[in-house]
Order: C-alpha cells, then structure tokens, then sequence
C-alpha cells in the first residue's frame, strides 16, 4: 500500500471518534448503514484518487 | 460552604479521575483559603476556586463520557464503531489511537482572571494557566535537582539570568514571592528547562502556590510582576 495512509492523522483522535458517534446516536441499523454509504461516497470523492480508494477498500476487507 | 471532590460534582469512574480530582480541589483551595485568612487576597480568589475546578471537572466529564461511549455503546448502530476500531487495530495505527478503554486524568490547564495573559508569544511545553512542566537542574555545587523542588510553598519568580541576575531582580521584587533565578541558584546544564519554558536571558516566570503558571514576561519588570501578583490574588 504505497499511498494509502494508516498512520493516525488527527490532532484529538477522541474527539473524531465523538463525531462519528454522535452522527449515528438514535439511528436503527438499517439508518446507520444508509449513513455509513453517504459518508463513504462523500470522503471517497474528498480522497479522489482511486489507487488509494482501492488499497482503503482492501485494508477493510482483509481486516474483518 | 464550599464543596470539594465527589461531593461537588459527578465523575464517571475512568482514568482514577475521582481521587485525583478531589485532590487537586483541595490542592486549588488551601493556598486560597490560606491566602484570604492572612488577608492577602480578596473574595474574588475564593470564588475562583469554583470556576477554575467547573474547568477540571468538565474536562473530566468529556473524558470519561467518551470512554463510556466507546466501552458502551447506546445502541446497535453505535455499537459497530469500536467493533470496527478493534477490527481495523491490528493493521492500522489510525484506529489503535481511537481505542478508548480510558484515558489517564492530566491536570486541567485554566483559562483564569488570575492568570495574565503572555504580551509576547512562548513555545515549549509549559502554558499559562498549567502545572510548572519540571527540567532536571543542577545545585552550584554540582548536585542534582528538579525545578519543582525550588518552587514550593507559596508565590514564586523563576528568573533565567542575565547579567546581575539576583543582584537585579531580588531588590525590586513584590513581597511575599519567593526567588529562584536559572544560572546562579541552578544550573540548566541539559538545557531542559530552556526547552520546556522556551527561556531566553532575562526571562522570567509568575507561579501561584499551587505551582500553576500565572505570568511570564520576556524580561523582569518589577511592576508587571506586581500587577500580577495582584491579579492572581484577586486584590
């Protein structure tokens, strides 16, 4: 993975984590999921490179 | 009547946040407290107690609350974040530092009316309104100590040399603040305390009885560091 970067990049990573949370507090499952594809579409397109989409893509697959 | 510790607020229990709190609310009140008795201080000091420990106590609050979250999840959307962190933990260092299993208590730095705000800018490590950061310092007879072994038991002016050093400052200092200068009473040799205070000559630092950082100036001005002497005993 020559691009992708794994490495914590937050200043307060708490604090990222926080608004992940609370993006998700009160949804059901299925409202979660329907979040979780915005959200992916919308830092996939942020990233814009497609080589380092691919190698995010991998990195969550294999770490099931 | 004045409320220290459990008593004065809720803490979730993560990171030994109840006893260490409790104790800095006392460390917080009795210079305070003393300070008032012997007249030195006014009201105003005493009340300061309860707005700089609402500081430390939300500080906390925001702490373990997060912790909470992460431990335990409101519900099954929630709940597939930290399974997720844990999953991704092996292979990226981006969700090992999002493991929350409590983050250890760190003294809360204040946003104070006793401290002075800086005039000009300083880097390193300490930060006004924080505990002094301690430097390993050397005696003039070569033996070794710590900075917060020379700053204790009441007011305090660390002044780094420059030129008369004692000669200079001690004459024309406040009553009742006691005086260490850098480079006459101790020696930096590791220069750690340069770093961590980002010192330069003639540079000089305010620090309250219970070694919080007040003030600090880039040369000793007898009359700034009355002014803030004053300010930090709200007289």
């Amino acid at each position: 993975m020559p691009k992708l970067v794994t490495a914590s990049q937050f200043a307060d990573p708490d604090a990222a984590y926080l608004a992940l949370v609370e993006a998700r507090r009160n949804l059901s499952g299925a409202q979660a999921a329907e979040l979780d594809a915005r959200l992916v579409l919308i830092l996939a397109n942020h990233i814009g490179d497609l080589d380092v989409l691919r190698d995010a893509i991998a990195l969550a697959k294999e770490s099931r | 009547m004045i409320f220290v510790g459990d008593a004065a607020h809720q803490v979730s229990p993560f990171g030994a946040r109840g006893a260490n709190s409790g104790i800095q609310d006392a460390e917080n009140l009795a210079w305070k407290l003393a300070a008032r008795l012997k007249g030195e201080a006014g009201d105003a000091l005493i009340a300061s107690y309860e707005l700089e420990r609402i500081q430390a106590a939300d500080e906390n609050i925001k702490h373990s609350t997060r912790s909470t979250d992460f431990l335990a999840p409101h519900s099954g959307a929630e709940r597939r974040l930290p399974d997720a962190v844990l999953e991704l933990a092996p292979k990226a260092e981006l969700a090992r530092r999002m493991v929350n299993s409590g983050r250890l208590s760190l003294p809360a730095i204040y946003d104070s009316p006793l401290s002075t705000p800086d005039a000009t800018p300083f880097a390193g490590t300490a930060k006004l309104g924080a505990p002094l950061p301690d430097a390993p310092l050397t005696r003039p007879d070569e033996t070794a100590t710590h900075l917060l072994e020379s700053v204790r038991g009441g007011f305090a002016l660390i002044g780094v040399k420059n030129g008369e050093g004692h000669g200079a400052i001690r004459p024309r200092l406040p009553e009742g603040i006691a005086l260490t200068v850098i480079g006459e009473d101790l020696f930096d040799k590791k220069g750690i305390f340069a770093q961590r205070f980002d010192a330069s000559p003639g540079a000089a630092y305010l620090v309250r009885s219970d070694q919080h950082l007040c003030a600090r100036w880039r040369r000793f001005d007898p009359t700034a560091v009355a002014r803030a002497h004053q300010r930090a005993l709200q007289r």
